[in-house]
């Protein structure tokens, strides 16, 4: 026994000491103390989620890091898993200043492929709109998420006052912000219905909106997924947007959907069709059919690659 | 410091009388540069005005001209379901050099085509309007149309090159009250409305001439490009006193009759053809307000490119993009919507310039409307300075009746094999035999022009026509019948020769040349161009 002993080192088994076990074994002050019964303890601060200070992210060491993150290995993974084909950047000849790339969502693949597409002069000053309760879970995580991408705290589940005012005040800054409408990536392959966020932004601060469409993304990571699989991607730009006099957020929000919709069509076919499509309201939509699940996985057709599953070839015995 | 030089107005064009304490000038040199010292008291240089500024939102005011257009309904009234439309628009000849995208072709023909989809016109053709320069690659085409267009046209065989030697694809409109003859491209001819998008980088440009030009052929074009009509041009810039004009507007008058309506779409760009910053902004600069940045950037320009093999040195000015910005956009009917353009062309380019001189000086640049992306051979060194440059004036030429023109140019006696085959004959057999423009014109042109390898090469590969260097010769008609001598300075004595003028290593041995026939001391007048400007000489 001895000095083993007494450290609370005990041996069970062939199984080695275990640091974390033998703190649990010893009590307070070694470990937290408990609170006592019909007190109230005060709240601890909260430094994740949207509380996240990413301030430090958008000084110059930190901007000349996640420079050469971009321009360096997130270029060479994006240019092997996506092959990204990309059009409409010289709709932004006549952008001048910040500005709110608006984009569909599928992947986790779309934020680096954005970020390595979106042109200068916005390419290194945007911040993106990141899920605060997915990304800033933790502090490693924000951080990480704030350096790599510079990503910013949005909240999704509910209006929040703070990540407005916070993208806002960047905006306000001269920073672009790269934001996505639909609040999370696609479920199933479809879109989903545009949120307000980016068509506030843009009234708010007086800045326009960049509808941007993302295609294929879903077949090289979609949600569910961990393990990425190589295919081609397309990135398509559209023509920057304004909102018009009195127009307020939801019916901007709206035209956004329909530009990136048509972006969509034009990706997939060309741009006169798609065009002459826009002008006769037969896009189609990002959405999809408003029916039964299998139905709407029908009418994904080639758009949506089904996983493959290796069959075994003799049962488990 | 750049910004704040663009902020204030941009400055009229210069005439500067040389003094003691002028610096020395620049001269262009093809894909080089010559620094010369002008004598002092009885020389002046012509500096071209500064840009002027493009317009705030080209794409705005692009829609405003073709829902307001000139004497015409407005574009969306015009088009409609199951009707027939075609796009025709300026070649690779237009703007110079190549702007940046995007091409104000793809600004103009994007809202154009989006106004037809509002309509829902299917049958929709683009033809680029080239006459008998050679066919634009697809590389080029996706340049000046970008890639949206390029993509939905091109696949469908709906984008193209003219074939003015289609014999299935030409259609006769008429003829003039002069007994010359109108023809047109079929496709553009049988369509419901031709819309034409032009890009005027110089007061020839636009009007009639686009479409009586540009989707003509031969036997059309034959009656204004020949060496009567240039010699009868004083000068071809200035349309009222142009006989090629006068030509064109009276086809013009037959397409109007016999041919399909015309929705004339014409845009002018400003001067700003190095940029306000960059390396090559220097060359848009007075010398005496080059900075020491200026000088060290132009020092280090001059030897690279002294250093570099002239092929090299091609490919670097190649990929030069200008930073044309628009200054106008006017859609209708084409005499008024040419009146405008042509207002707007001399705004950025006329400087005012009080009489003639003895010599003229000029250093010709590395580019001009027929060697986008090719070589700039002997014949096209000629007409670029007998012919465009001489040319640029108002009122009448800088250099008097049986002066001297001096050119700064190395003139290498080489060719662009694939696009100028017929300039190779026409400059190593014809001009060996005579440099008369009239002679040359009555003894080779009907045999080049209906030469059916040059005919297939014009059709098939990416070749300008038979007779595209016989055009060249006579654009240079009127400054050959005008001048006493042309020099060039810097230039392959052999192939200077063989062209009829006389090479010079100097400046200084070509004024001494020049006093030979204009007598000592002659006045001397330099023209800074590019960027570009016109002499309105009274």
């Amino acid at each position: 026994m001895g000095i083993a002993h007494d450290l609370g080192v005990v041996r069970l088994g062939n199984r080695l000491p275990s640091p974390i076990r033998t703190l649990r074994a010893r009590s307070f002050p070694y470990r937290a103390p408990t609170v006592p019964g019909g007190v109230e303890p005060p709240e601890a601060l909260r430094r994740t989620g949207v509380d996240f200070d990413t301030g430090w992210s958008r000084r110059w060491a930190a901007r000349m890091c996640r420079a050469a993150i971009v321009e360096g290995p997130m270029r060479a993974m994006v240019q092997v898993l996506a092959s990204p084909h990309r059009t409409g950047t010289d709709r932004l000849a006549d952008l001048d200043g910040p500005a709110v790339f608006a984009s569909n969502h599928h992947s986790h693949i779309d934020t680096p492929l954005l970020l390595t597409s979106i042109p200068e002069p916005w390419r290194h000053k945007v911040v993106v709109g990141a899920a605060s309760d997915y990304f800033f879970g933790s502090r490693a995580a924000g951080a990480t998420a704030a350096l790599v991408m510079g990503a910013i705290p949005i909240e999704r589940a509910r209006v929040g006052r703070r990540s407005a005012d916070l993208a806002a005040g960047l905006i306000d800054d001269g920073w672009s912000l790269l934001i996505y409408p639909e609040g999370g990536r696609s479920p199933d392959g479809w879109g989903q219905p545009f949120r307000g966020g980016a068509a506030y932004l843009s009234v708010r601060c007086g800045v326009p909106v960049v509808p941007i469409h993302v295609g294929g993304t879903g077949s090289i990571l979609r949600k569910g997924r961990t393990m990425p699989q190589p295919a081609e991607a397309t990135v398509t730009f559209g023509t920057p947007m304004r909102p018009e006099d009195d127009e307020r957020a939801p019916r901007f929000a709206s035209r956004i959907e329909d530009a990136v919709t048509a972006l969509a069509d034009e990706a997939s076919t060309d741009w006169y069709s798609a065009r002459k499509r826009a002008h006769a309201s037969t896009s189609g939509t990002l959405t999809g059919p408003e029916v039964g699940v299998w139905r709407r996985q029908w009418a994904l057709g080639g758009r949506r690659r089904t996983p493959s599953t290796r069959s075994r070839r003799w049962p488990d015995l | 410091m750049a910004t704040e030089r663009r902020q204030r107005a941009p400055r009229p064009g210069l005439v500067l009388d040389v003094d003691r304490s002028t610096p020395p000038i620049l001269f262009h040199h093809g894909e080089g540069f010559r620094l010369e010292r002008l004598p002092a008291g009885r020389s002046r240089v012509i500096y071209p005005a500064e840009p002027l500024p493009g317009l705030a939102d080209p794409e705005a005011a692009i829609r405003d001209a073709l829902l307001n257009p000139l004497d015409s309904d407005p574009l969306p009234a015009l088009l409609r379901p199951g009707m027939k439309l075609t796009i025709a628009f300026d070649d690779i000849s237009l703007p110079l050099p190549p702007m940046r995208r995007p091409d104000i072709r793809q600004r103009v023909i994007e809202q154009v085509l989006d106004m037809a989809a509002a309509a829902g016109v299917d049958d929709v053709h683009l033809i680029a309007a080239l006459a008998l320069h050679r066919r634009m690659t697809d590389d080029e085409l996706r340049h000046a149309l970008g890639e949206r267009v390029f993509d939905a046209f091109a696949p469908q065989d709906a984008l193209y090159n003219h074939d003015a030697e289609d014999p299935d694809g030409m259609v006769v409109l008429g003829r003039t009250d002069h007994d010359e003859l109108v023809t047109m491209n079929r496709r553009a001819a049988e369509s419901d409305l031709l819309v034409y998008v032009n890009i005027n980088l110089v007061a020839m440009d636009g009007g009639w001439k686009s479409t009586a030009t540009g989707l003509a052929d031969y036997w059309s074009l034959r009656h204004h490009h020949n060496v009567h009509t240039m010699e009868h041009s004083r000068s071809f810039m200035d349309r009222p006193r142009s006989e090629l004009h006068r030509s064109n507007w009276r086809q013009g008058e037959v397409i109007k009759a016999n041919g399909p309506p015309i929705f004339q779409i014409e845009t002018t760009v400003n001067n700003n053809t190095f940029g306000h910053d960059g390396p090559l902004a220097v060359l848009q600069k007075r010398e005496w307000e080059w900075s020491a940045r200026d000088r060290a950037s132009f020092m280090a320009m001059h030897a690279g490119l002294k250093a570099m093999p002239p092929a090299a040195c091609r490919g670097v000015f190649g990929r030069w993009l200008a930073p044309y910005e628009m200054t106008s956009v006017q859609a209708g009917a084409v005499e008024p919507v040419h009146e405008s353009t042509t207002a707007n062309v001399l705004a950025q380019h006329l400087v005012p310039v009080q009489g003639q001189t003895d010599v003229l000086t000029m250093g010709l640049p590395y580019i001009c409307p027929y060697n986008v992306n090719s070589v700039m051979n002997p014949i096209l060194v000629m007409c670029l300075g007998l012919g465009y440059f001489f040319n640029l004036y108002r009122g009448q030429p800088l250099v008097r009746e049986g002066g001297v023109v001096i050119m700064s140019h190395p003139t290498r006696w080489e060719f662009h094999p694939v696009h100028h085959p017929s300039y190779i004959d026409f400059f190593e057999q014809l001009l060996a035999e005579t440099t008369d423009p009239a002679e040359l014109e009555a003894k080779y042109e009907a045999q080049f022009a209906t030469d059916e390898w040059y005919v297939h090469l014009y059709r098939t590969s990416y070749a300008y026509h038979g007779v595209h260097p016989f055009y060249m010769w006579y654009w240079g008609a009127h400054a050959l019948q005008w001048l006493g001598r042309v020099i060039v300075v810097g230039g392959d004595p052999r192939a200077v020769r063989r062209m009829g003028f006389q090479p010079a290593s100097t400046l200084s041995d070509a004024l001494e040349m020049a006093s030979d026939v204009v007598g000592p001391s002659p006045t001397i007048t330099h023209v800074h161009n590019p960027p570009i400007l016109m002499a309105d000489v009274e």
